[in-house]
Protein backbone atom coordinates (compact mmCIF):
# COMPACT_ATOMS: atom_id res chain seq x y z
CA UNK A 1 0.00 0.00 0.00
CA UNK A 2 1.21 3.51 -0.81
CA UNK A 3 2.33 5.65 2.11
CA UNK A 4 0.88 8.81 0.56
CA UNK A 5 -2.02 8.96 -1.89
CA UNK A 6 -3.33 12.30 -3.09
CA UNK A 7 -6.04 12.88 -5.70
CA UNK A 8 -7.22 16.28 -6.87
CA UNK A 9 -5.86 18.23 -3.89
CA UNK A 10 -6.99 21.87 -3.82
CA UNK A 11 -6.35 24.77 -1.46
CA UNK A 12 -7.29 28.40 -1.91
CA UNK A 13 -6.23 31.43 0.14
CA UNK A 14 -8.71 34.21 -0.55
CA UNK A 15 -8.60 34.62 -4.34
CA UNK A 16 -5.28 32.85 -4.72
CA UNK A 17 -5.49 29.21 -5.75
CA UNK A 18 -2.35 27.92 -3.96
CA UNK A 19 -2.83 24.26 -4.85
CA UNK A 20 -4.81 23.55 -7.98
CA UNK A 21 -5.49 19.85 -8.38
CA UNK A 22 -2.49 17.75 -7.40
CA UNK A 23 -2.20 13.97 -7.70
CA UNK A 24 0.63 12.18 -5.92
CA UNK A 25 1.58 8.69 -4.86
CA UNK A 26 4.55 7.91 -2.64
CA UNK A 27 5.45 4.28 -2.02
CA UNK A 28 6.94 2.86 1.16
CA UNK A 29 10.72 3.30 1.37
CA UNK A 30 10.92 6.01 -1.28
CA UNK A 31 12.81 9.28 -1.00
CA UNK A 32 10.39 11.57 -2.78
CA UNK A 33 11.37 15.09 -3.86
CA UNK A 34 9.02 18.04 -4.14
CA UNK A 35 10.61 20.81 -6.15
CA UNK A 36 9.35 24.23 -7.13
CA UNK A 37 9.89 27.96 -6.83
CA UNK A 38 8.57 30.04 -3.94
CA UNK A 39 4.79 30.27 -4.10
CA UNK A 40 4.46 27.10 -6.19
CA UNK A 41 2.36 25.40 -3.51
CA UNK A 42 5.07 23.12 -2.05
CA UNK A 43 4.75 24.19 1.57
CA UNK A 44 0.96 24.27 1.43
CA UNK A 45 0.91 20.75 -0.02
CA UNK A 46 3.34 19.43 2.58
CA UNK A 47 1.53 21.13 5.44
CA UNK A 48 -1.74 19.54 4.36
CA UNK A 49 -0.02 16.13 4.28
CA UNK A 50 1.45 16.78 7.76
CA UNK A 51 -1.99 17.62 9.14
CA UNK A 52 -1.19 21.29 9.80
CA UNK A 53 -3.66 22.73 7.31
CA UNK A 54 -7.17 21.89 6.20
CA UNK A 55 -7.74 21.42 2.45
CA UNK A 56 -10.55 22.69 0.28
CA UNK A 57 -10.92 19.62 -1.90
CA UNK A 58 -9.47 16.29 -2.98
CA UNK A 59 -8.74 12.95 -1.37
CA UNK A 60 -5.66 12.65 0.83
CA UNK A 61 -4.45 9.47 2.51
CA UNK A 62 -1.25 9.49 4.52
CA UNK A 63 -0.36 6.15 6.16
CA UNK A 64 -3.93 5.14 5.36
CA UNK A 65 -5.57 8.04 7.20
CA UNK A 66 -6.91 11.48 6.39
CA UNK A 67 -4.37 13.93 7.90
CA UNK A 68 -7.18 16.42 8.52
CA UNK A 69 -8.81 14.13 11.07
CA UNK A 70 -6.03 11.70 12.08
CA UNK A 71 -5.25 11.44 15.77
CA UNK A 72 -2.30 10.99 18.12
CA UNK A 73 -1.66 7.41 17.05
CA UNK A 74 -1.12 8.62 13.49
CA UNK A 75 1.11 11.50 14.59
CA UNK A 76 3.29 8.97 16.40
CA UNK A 77 4.03 7.40 12.99
CA UNK A 78 5.14 10.57 11.19
CA UNK A 79 8.12 12.83 11.75
CA UNK A 80 8.24 16.48 10.76
CA UNK A 81 11.37 18.58 10.37
CA UNK A 82 10.20 22.17 10.37
CA UNK A 83 11.52 24.76 7.96
CA UNK A 84 12.61 27.11 10.71
CA UNK A 85 12.45 26.72 14.45
CA UNK A 86 14.36 28.37 17.25
CA UNK A 87 12.48 26.97 20.22
CA UNK A 88 13.97 25.43 23.36
CA UNK A 89 17.02 27.71 23.15
CA UNK A 90 17.76 27.27 26.86
CA UNK A 91 17.78 23.45 26.79
CA UNK A 92 20.69 21.22 25.90
CA UNK A 93 20.60 18.91 22.90
CA UNK A 94 20.29 15.85 25.14
CA UNK A 95 17.51 17.40 27.24
CA UNK A 96 15.36 18.36 24.29
CA UNK A 97 15.84 15.07 22.40
CA UNK A 98 14.97 13.07 25.55
CA UNK A 99 11.98 15.29 26.24
CA UNK A 100 10.51 14.88 22.76
CA UNK A 101 11.26 11.13 22.78
CA UNK A 102 8.91 10.92 25.77
CA UNK A 103 5.94 11.92 23.60
CA UNK A 104 6.15 8.70 21.58
CA UNK A 105 5.06 5.17 22.39
CA UNK A 106 8.21 3.49 21.03
CA UNK A 107 10.93 6.07 20.49
CA UNK A 108 14.49 5.47 19.34
CA UNK A 109 17.21 5.70 21.97
CA UNK A 110 17.84 9.46 22.34
CA UNK A 111 21.60 9.09 22.69
CA UNK A 112 21.75 6.89 19.59
CA UNK A 113 19.78 9.53 17.66
CA UNK A 114 22.13 12.28 18.85
CA UNK A 115 25.02 10.14 17.69
CA UNK A 116 23.36 9.38 14.34
CA UNK A 117 22.87 13.10 13.72
CA UNK A 118 26.51 13.81 14.46
CA UNK A 119 25.79 15.78 17.62
CA UNK A 120 27.61 13.67 20.21
CA UNK A 121 30.15 16.43 20.82
CA UNK A 122 27.36 18.92 21.36
CA UNK A 123 25.02 16.75 23.44
CA UNK A 124 25.41 18.93 26.53
CA UNK A 125 25.48 22.27 24.69
CA UNK A 126 22.49 24.58 24.91
CA UNK A 127 20.63 24.99 21.63
CA UNK A 128 21.25 28.73 21.56
CA UNK A 129 25.01 28.12 21.30
CA UNK A 130 24.78 25.91 18.19
CA UNK A 131 25.62 26.95 14.64
CA UNK A 132 22.87 27.02 12.00
CA UNK A 133 23.84 23.61 10.64
CA UNK A 134 24.04 22.02 14.09
CA UNK A 135 20.64 23.50 14.97
CA UNK A 136 19.14 21.95 11.81
CA UNK A 137 20.57 18.58 12.83
CA UNK A 138 18.81 18.94 16.17
CA UNK A 139 15.58 19.52 14.23
CA UNK A 140 16.24 16.32 12.29
CA UNK A 141 17.02 14.47 15.54
CA UNK A 142 13.66 15.63 16.95
CA UNK A 143 11.94 14.61 13.71
CA UNK A 144 13.26 11.04 13.84
CA UNK A 145 13.44 10.31 17.58
CA UNK A 146 9.86 9.00 17.53
CA UNK A 147 11.02 6.39 14.98
CA UNK A 148 8.62 7.52 12.24
CA UNK A 149 7.63 5.48 9.22
CA UNK A 150 7.32 8.69 7.22
CA UNK A 151 9.57 11.73 7.56
CA UNK A 152 8.85 15.18 6.11
CA UNK A 153 11.91 17.36 5.47
CA UNK A 154 11.18 20.95 4.50
CA UNK A 155 14.19 22.79 3.03
CA UNK A 156 16.49 20.85 5.37
CA UNK A 157 19.90 22.23 4.41
CA UNK A 158 19.22 25.94 3.98
CA UNK A 159 22.20 27.77 5.47
CA UNK A 160 24.53 24.76 5.58
CA UNK A 161 28.14 24.91 4.51
CA UNK A 162 29.10 22.37 1.82
CA UNK A 163 30.64 19.90 4.26
CA UNK A 164 27.61 20.02 6.56
CA UNK A 165 25.35 19.40 3.57
CA UNK A 166 27.33 16.27 2.61
CA UNK A 167 27.10 14.97 6.18
CA UNK A 168 23.40 15.71 6.21
CA UNK A 169 22.87 13.88 2.93
CA UNK A 170 24.55 10.77 4.25
CA UNK A 171 22.31 10.93 7.33
CA UNK A 172 19.22 11.06 5.09
CA UNK A 173 20.56 8.17 2.99
CA UNK A 174 21.10 6.05 6.07
CA UNK A 175 17.55 6.74 7.24
CA UNK A 176 16.23 5.80 3.82
CA UNK A 177 18.33 2.62 3.91
CA UNK A 178 16.60 1.70 7.18
CA UNK A 179 13.27 1.86 5.36
CA UNK A 180 11.99 5.30 6.39
CA UNK A 181 9.88 6.92 3.67
CA UNK A 182 11.06 10.49 3.15
CA UNK A 183 9.33 13.46 1.56
CA UNK A 184 11.85 16.18 0.81
CA UNK A 185 11.17 19.72 -0.35
CA UNK A 186 14.11 21.78 -1.48
CA UNK A 187 15.24 24.74 -3.51
CA UNK A 188 18.54 22.99 -4.14
CA UNK A 189 18.47 20.92 -7.30
CA UNK A 190 21.71 19.09 -6.53
CA UNK A 191 20.19 18.04 -3.21
CA UNK A 192 17.11 16.54 -4.84
CA UNK A 193 19.31 14.92 -7.51
CA UNK A 194 21.56 13.41 -4.82
CA UNK A 195 18.80 12.12 -2.56
CA UNK A 196 15.48 11.63 -4.30
CA UNK A 197 14.55 8.47 -6.15
CA UNK A 198 11.58 10.20 -7.69
CA UNK A 199 10.39 13.79 -7.80
CA UNK A 200 7.67 16.13 -8.98
CA UNK A 201 8.09 19.74 -10.01
CA UNK A 202 5.35 22.10 -8.86
CA UNK A 203 4.58 25.47 -10.40
CA UNK A 204 1.49 27.61 -9.96
CA UNK A 205 -0.13 25.00 -7.73
CA UNK A 206 0.08 22.22 -10.34
CA UNK A 207 2.48 19.39 -11.07
CA UNK A 208 4.35 20.30 -14.26
CA UNK A 209 6.62 17.26 -14.38
CA UNK A 210 7.10 13.94 -12.65
CA UNK A 211 9.88 11.39 -12.92
CA UNK A 212 13.27 10.36 -11.63
CA UNK A 213 16.11 12.87 -11.36
CA UNK A 214 17.68 11.20 -14.42
CA UNK A 215 14.65 11.30 -16.68
CA UNK A 216 12.47 14.21 -15.55
CA UNK A 217 11.36 16.73 -18.14
CA UNK A 218 12.85 14.72 -21.00
CA UNK A 219 16.40 14.93 -19.69
CA UNK A 220 17.32 11.81 -21.62
CA UNK A 221 15.71 12.94 -24.87
CA UNK A 222 18.57 15.13 -25.95
CA UNK A 223 22.29 15.22 -25.28
CA UNK A 224 24.77 17.96 -25.94
CA UNK A 225 28.04 16.90 -27.55
CA UNK A 226 30.83 19.42 -27.47
CA UNK A 227 34.44 19.23 -28.62
CA UNK A 228 37.33 21.31 -29.85
CA UNK A 229 39.46 20.86 -32.96
CA UNK A 230 41.54 22.95 -35.37
CA UNK A 231 38.40 24.92 -36.37
CA UNK A 232 37.57 25.93 -32.80
CA UNK A 233 34.83 24.88 -30.37
CA UNK A 234 31.72 22.96 -31.48
CA UNK A 235 28.48 22.16 -29.73
CA UNK A 236 25.69 19.98 -31.12
CA UNK A 237 22.45 18.83 -29.51
CA UNK A 238 21.21 15.45 -30.71
CA UNK A 239 18.73 12.82 -29.60
CA UNK A 240 21.16 9.94 -30.11
CA UNK A 241 24.81 10.94 -29.91
CA UNK A 242 26.27 7.55 -30.93
CA UNK A 243 26.39 8.26 -34.71
CA UNK A 244 28.01 11.65 -34.10
CA UNK A 245 30.54 10.14 -31.71
CA UNK A 246 31.37 7.37 -34.17
CA UNK A 247 31.88 10.02 -36.84
CA UNK A 248 34.19 12.05 -34.62
CA UNK A 249 36.18 8.98 -33.68
CA UNK A 250 36.48 7.99 -37.34
CA UNK A 251 38.15 11.28 -38.22
CA UNK A 252 41.34 10.23 -36.45
CA UNK A 253 41.97 13.92 -35.79
CA UNK A 254 44.91 14.35 -33.38
CA UNK A 255 43.74 17.89 -32.59
CA UNK A 256 40.32 16.73 -31.39
CA UNK A 257 40.08 17.43 -27.65
CA UNK A 258 37.71 18.33 -24.79
CA UNK A 259 35.10 15.90 -26.10
CA UNK A 260 32.07 15.87 -23.82
CA UNK A 261 28.66 14.23 -23.94
CA UNK A 262 26.23 15.76 -21.49
CA UNK A 263 22.60 15.45 -20.72
CA UNK A 264 20.89 18.72 -20.00
CA UNK A 265 21.47 19.62 -16.39
CA UNK A 266 18.60 19.23 -13.96
CA UNK A 267 18.79 22.95 -13.49
CA UNK A 268 18.19 23.65 -17.20
CA UNK A 269 15.25 21.26 -17.23
CA UNK A 270 13.84 22.76 -14.07
CA UNK A 271 14.09 26.34 -15.29
CA UNK A 272 12.35 25.34 -18.53
CA UNK A 273 9.60 23.61 -16.63
CA UNK A 274 8.81 26.41 -14.23
CA UNK A 275 9.28 28.96 -17.02
CA UNK A 276 6.63 27.25 -19.17
CA UNK A 277 4.19 27.23 -16.31
CA UNK A 278 4.48 30.95 -15.74
CA UNK B 1 8.77 1.09 13.49
CA UNK B 2 6.10 1.64 16.08
CA UNK B 3 4.05 -1.27 17.24
CA UNK B 4 0.35 -0.52 17.30
CA UNK B 5 -0.11 -2.24 20.63
CA UNK B 6 2.28 -0.01 22.60
CA UNK B 7 0.13 2.56 24.45
CA UNK B 8 0.72 6.26 23.85
CA UNK B 9 2.17 8.16 26.83
CA UNK B 10 -0.67 9.72 28.84
CA UNK B 11 -1.47 13.42 28.64
CA UNK B 12 -0.69 13.77 32.34
CA UNK B 13 2.75 12.17 32.00
CA UNK B 14 3.63 14.23 28.95
CA UNK B 15 2.23 17.30 30.70
CA UNK B 16 4.47 16.81 33.74
CA UNK B 17 7.44 16.33 31.45
CA UNK B 18 6.47 19.61 29.73
CA UNK B 19 6.28 21.23 33.16
CA UNK B 20 9.82 20.13 34.04
CA UNK B 21 11.11 21.55 30.75
CA UNK B 22 9.15 24.80 31.19
CA UNK B 23 10.63 25.32 34.66
CA UNK B 24 14.15 24.55 33.45
CA UNK B 25 13.81 27.03 30.61
CA UNK B 26 12.24 29.69 32.82
CA UNK B 27 14.97 29.64 35.43
CA UNK B 28 17.70 29.60 32.79
CA UNK B 29 16.41 32.90 31.36
CA UNK B 30 18.02 35.10 33.98
CA UNK B 31 16.45 38.34 32.73
CA UNK B 32 12.97 36.86 32.85
CA UNK B 33 13.53 35.47 36.32
CA UNK B 34 14.85 38.75 37.68
CA UNK B 35 12.19 40.94 36.14
CA UNK B 36 9.18 38.71 36.64
CA UNK B 37 10.02 38.16 40.28
CA UNK B 38 11.51 41.51 41.14
CA UNK B 39 8.94 43.88 39.67
CA UNK B 40 6.04 43.32 42.10
CA UNK B 41 8.37 43.28 45.12
CA UNK B 42 10.16 46.35 43.80
CA UNK B 43 6.90 48.29 43.44
CA UNK B 44 5.87 47.10 46.90
CA UNK B 45 9.11 48.42 48.41
CA UNK B 46 8.66 51.79 46.66
CA UNK B 47 5.02 52.26 47.68
CA UNK B 48 5.70 50.89 51.15
CA UNK B 49 8.39 53.43 51.90
CA UNK B 50 6.47 56.32 50.30
CA UNK B 51 3.24 55.62 52.23
CA UNK B 52 4.68 54.61 55.57
CA UNK B 53 2.39 56.58 57.89
CA UNK B 54 -0.19 54.93 60.20
CA UNK B 55 -3.67 54.77 58.69
CA UNK B 56 -6.03 57.46 59.92
CA UNK B 57 -8.18 55.97 62.65
CA UNK B 58 -6.19 52.71 62.75
CA UNK B 59 -3.08 53.63 64.71
CA UNK B 60 -1.72 50.06 64.80
CA UNK B 61 -1.81 49.58 61.00
CA UNK B 62 0.51 51.28 58.49
CA UNK B 63 -0.44 52.03 54.89
CA UNK B 64 2.57 49.98 53.82
CA UNK B 65 0.99 46.87 55.34
CA UNK B 66 -2.21 47.46 53.34
CA UNK B 67 -0.10 47.60 50.18
CA UNK B 68 1.89 44.52 51.18
CA UNK B 69 -1.30 42.49 51.56
CA UNK B 70 -3.08 43.72 48.43
CA UNK B 71 0.04 43.57 46.28
CA UNK B 72 0.02 39.76 46.43
CA UNK B 73 -2.75 40.08 43.83
CA UNK B 74 -0.28 41.87 41.54
CA UNK B 75 2.28 39.15 42.14
CA UNK B 76 -0.20 36.51 40.97
CA UNK B 77 -1.28 38.56 37.96
CA UNK B 78 2.41 38.89 37.07
CA UNK B 79 3.38 35.20 37.28
CA UNK B 80 0.07 33.73 36.10
CA UNK B 81 -1.50 36.16 33.65
CA UNK B 82 1.43 38.16 32.21
CA UNK B 83 4.07 35.41 32.14
CA UNK B 84 1.72 32.87 30.62
CA UNK B 85 0.40 35.27 28.00
CA UNK B 86 3.88 36.29 26.94
CA UNK B 87 5.16 32.70 27.21
CA UNK B 88 2.50 31.20 24.94
CA UNK B 89 2.89 34.01 22.48
CA UNK B 90 6.62 33.23 22.39
CA UNK B 91 5.92 29.51 21.93
CA UNK B 92 3.81 30.35 18.87
CA UNK B 93 6.55 32.55 17.51
CA UNK B 94 9.60 30.32 17.97
CA UNK B 95 8.06 27.06 16.73
CA UNK B 96 7.51 25.32 20.09
CA UNK B 97 3.78 24.90 19.46
CA UNK B 98 4.21 23.98 15.82
CA UNK B 99 6.69 21.27 16.77
CA UNK B 100 4.44 19.89 19.51
CA UNK B 101 1.49 19.79 17.18
CA UNK B 102 3.30 17.43 14.81
CA UNK B 103 3.92 15.00 17.70
CA UNK B 104 1.46 12.87 19.67
CA UNK B 105 1.63 15.42 22.54
CA UNK B 106 -1.80 16.97 23.17
CA UNK B 107 -2.84 20.58 23.77
CA UNK B 108 -3.82 19.39 27.24
CA UNK B 109 -0.26 18.22 27.94
CA UNK B 110 1.09 21.59 26.82
CA UNK B 111 -1.32 23.42 29.11
CA UNK B 112 -0.52 21.13 32.06
CA UNK B 113 3.11 22.14 31.53
CA UNK B 114 2.11 25.79 31.76
CA UNK B 115 0.06 25.13 34.92
CA UNK B 116 3.07 23.45 36.56
CA UNK B 117 5.21 26.45 35.63
CA UNK B 118 2.62 28.87 37.03
CA UNK B 119 2.31 26.89 40.25
CA UNK B 120 6.06 26.93 40.89
CA UNK B 121 6.67 30.56 39.90
CA UNK B 122 3.61 31.85 41.77
CA UNK B 123 4.60 30.11 44.99
CA UNK B 124 8.10 31.53 44.67
CA UNK B 125 6.70 34.99 43.96
CA UNK B 126 4.33 34.99 46.93
CA UNK B 127 7.06 33.73 49.22
CA UNK B 128 9.28 36.59 48.11
CA UNK B 129 6.53 39.19 48.53
CA UNK B 130 5.54 37.94 51.96
CA UNK B 131 9.19 38.00 52.99
CA UNK B 132 9.44 41.64 51.88
CA UNK B 133 6.16 42.47 53.67
CA UNK B 134 7.16 40.77 56.91
CA UNK B 135 10.79 41.92 57.02
CA UNK B 136 10.40 45.52 55.84
CA UNK B 137 6.87 46.48 56.78
CA UNK B 138 6.03 44.32 59.83
CA UNK B 139 3.24 42.51 58.00
CA UNK B 140 1.75 40.00 60.47
CA UNK B 141 1.33 36.45 59.17
CA UNK B 142 -1.99 35.06 60.41
CA UNK B 143 -1.86 32.49 63.20
CA UNK B 144 -5.37 31.06 62.99
CA UNK B 145 -6.33 28.32 60.54
CA UNK B 146 -9.41 30.17 59.29
CA UNK B 147 -7.35 32.95 57.75
CA UNK B 148 -5.00 30.48 56.07
CA UNK B 149 -8.05 28.70 54.68
CA UNK B 150 -9.20 32.02 53.19
CA UNK B 151 -5.67 32.50 51.83
CA UNK B 152 -5.87 29.05 50.24
CA UNK B 153 -9.10 29.53 48.33
CA UNK B 154 -8.41 33.12 47.30
CA UNK B 155 -5.01 31.99 46.02
CA UNK B 156 -6.43 28.97 44.18
CA UNK B 157 -9.25 30.88 42.47
CA UNK B 158 -6.92 33.79 41.62
CA UNK B 159 -4.28 31.56 40.05
CA UNK B 160 -6.80 29.54 38.05
CA UNK B 161 -8.61 32.63 36.76
CA UNK B 162 -5.39 34.48 35.89
CA UNK B 163 -3.82 31.48 34.15
CA UNK B 164 -6.89 30.77 32.03
CA UNK B 165 -7.28 34.44 31.13
CA UNK B 166 -3.56 34.61 30.33
CA UNK B 167 -3.89 31.66 27.94
CA UNK B 168 -6.88 33.33 26.29
CA UNK B 169 -5.17 36.73 26.13
CA UNK B 170 -2.10 35.24 24.41
CA UNK B 171 -4.23 35.01 21.27
CA UNK B 172 -4.79 38.78 21.31
CA UNK B 173 -1.11 39.49 20.69
CA UNK B 174 -0.27 39.28 17.01
CA UNK B 175 3.33 38.35 17.71
CA UNK B 176 5.73 37.62 20.54
CA UNK B 177 7.19 41.07 20.21
CA UNK B 178 3.89 42.84 20.83
CA UNK B 179 2.84 40.48 23.62
CA UNK B 180 4.40 42.32 26.61
CA UNK B 181 2.68 45.57 25.63
CA UNK B 182 -0.65 43.88 24.96
CA UNK B 183 -0.55 42.04 28.28
CA UNK B 184 0.69 44.88 30.45
CA UNK B 185 -1.70 47.68 29.52
CA UNK B 186 -4.89 46.15 30.96
CA UNK B 187 -2.93 44.83 33.93
CA UNK B 188 -1.52 48.22 34.93
CA UNK B 189 -4.88 49.93 34.44
CA UNK B 190 -6.50 47.38 36.74
CA UNK B 191 -3.79 47.66 39.42
CA UNK B 192 -4.60 51.35 39.81
CA UNK B 193 -8.38 51.16 39.44
CA UNK B 194 -8.68 48.12 41.71
CA UNK B 195 -6.87 49.67 44.64
CA UNK B 196 -3.64 47.70 44.46
CA UNK B 197 -1.17 50.52 43.68
CA UNK B 198 -3.44 53.06 45.43
CA UNK B 199 -5.32 52.77 48.70
CA UNK B 200 -8.80 51.58 47.70
CA UNK B 201 -10.57 54.05 50.01
CA UNK B 202 -8.98 56.89 48.04
CA UNK B 203 -10.50 55.86 44.68
CA UNK B 204 -13.55 57.56 43.11
CA UNK B 205 -16.72 55.47 43.37
CA UNK B 206 -17.17 55.33 39.60
CA UNK B 207 -13.71 53.75 39.20
CA UNK B 208 -14.28 51.02 41.76
CA UNK B 209 -17.72 50.41 40.27
CA UNK B 210 -16.02 49.54 36.95
CA UNK B 211 -13.12 47.61 38.46
CA UNK B 212 -15.57 45.53 40.52
CA UNK B 213 -16.40 43.67 37.32
CA UNK B 214 -12.78 42.46 37.04
CA UNK B 215 -10.96 39.93 39.20
CA UNK B 216 -8.05 42.06 40.48
CA UNK B 217 -10.20 44.13 42.86
CA UNK B 218 -11.53 40.96 44.50
CA UNK B 219 -8.12 39.32 44.67
CA UNK B 220 -6.69 42.35 46.49
CA UNK B 221 -9.65 42.49 48.84
CA UNK B 222 -9.36 38.79 49.56
CA UNK B 223 -5.67 39.00 50.46
CA UNK B 224 -6.21 42.09 52.61
CA UNK B 225 -8.83 40.12 54.54
CA UNK B 226 -6.18 37.49 55.27
CA UNK B 227 -3.36 39.74 56.47
CA UNK B 228 -5.08 42.82 57.97
CA UNK B 229 -7.10 43.18 61.20
CA UNK B 230 -10.86 42.81 60.67
CA UNK B 231 -11.38 46.46 61.65
CA UNK B 232 -9.82 47.38 58.29
CA UNK B 233 -12.82 45.90 56.45
CA UNK B 234 -14.49 49.28 56.97
CA UNK B 235 -11.99 50.72 54.44
CA UNK B 236 -13.30 48.48 51.65
CA UNK B 237 -15.88 49.69 49.13
CA UNK B 238 -18.72 47.78 50.80
CA UNK B 239 -17.38 48.28 54.32
CA UNK B 240 -16.85 44.54 54.78
CA UNK B 241 -14.60 41.73 53.44
CA UNK B 242 -17.39 40.19 51.30
CA UNK B 243 -15.90 36.69 51.16
CA UNK B 244 -19.00 35.24 49.51
CA UNK B 245 -19.01 37.75 46.70
CA UNK B 246 -15.22 37.46 46.24
CA UNK B 247 -15.54 33.71 45.77
CA UNK B 248 -18.44 34.17 43.39
CA UNK B 249 -16.76 36.77 41.18
CA UNK B 250 -13.45 34.88 41.02
CA UNK B 251 -15.22 31.60 40.26
CA UNK B 252 -17.19 33.32 37.50
CA UNK B 253 -13.91 34.55 35.99
CA UNK B 254 -12.52 31.00 36.13
CA UNK B 255 -15.49 29.78 34.10
CA UNK B 256 -15.30 32.68 31.68
CA UNK B 257 -11.54 32.16 31.35
CA UNK B 258 -12.05 28.48 30.54
CA UNK B 259 -14.66 29.31 27.90
CA UNK B 260 -12.41 31.97 26.34
CA UNK B 261 -9.49 29.55 26.39
CA UNK B 262 -11.38 26.83 24.58
CA UNK B 263 -12.77 29.31 22.08
CA UNK B 264 -9.53 31.12 21.26
CA UNK B 265 -6.57 28.76 21.76
CA UNK B 266 -4.54 28.52 18.57
CA UNK B 267 -1.53 26.36 17.87
CA UNK B 268 -0.02 28.90 15.50
CA UNK B 269 0.12 32.67 15.27
CA UNK B 270 -2.23 34.66 13.10
CA UNK B 271 0.26 35.34 10.37
CA UNK B 272 0.87 31.70 9.51
CA UNK B 273 -2.60 30.24 9.96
Amino acid sequence: MAVIEVHGLRKRYGRHQAVDGIDLTVERGEVFGLLGPNGAGKSTTVEILEGYRPRDGGDVRVLGEDPGTAGRRWRARIGVVLQQANDSAGLTVREVVRHVAGFYPAPRDPDAVIDLCGLSDKADAKLRTLSGGQRRRVDVALGIVGDPELLFLDEPTTGFDPQARRQFWSLIRSLAAEGTTIVLTSHYLDEVEALAGRLVVLAGGRIVAEGTPATIGGRTEESTVSWRDADGTHQVSVADPTALLAGLAGRNDPQLTDLRVQRRSLEDVYLDLIGEAR
Amino acid sequence: MTTLTVPLPSTLRTGLSRGAVEIKQFFRERDAVVFTFALPSCILIMLGFIFDEPLEGYAQVHASQVFAAGMIAYGIVSTAFISIGIGISGDRDDGTLKRLRATPATAGAYLIGKVVLVAVTTLAEITLMLAVGVLLFDLQLPTDAGRWLTFGWVLALSVIACTLLGIAASSLARSARSAPAVMNLPVLALQFSSGIFVHIAALPAAMTAVSSFFPVKWMGQGFRSVFLPDALAAQEVAGQWEHGRTALVLAAWCVLGLVLCLATFRWTDRRTS
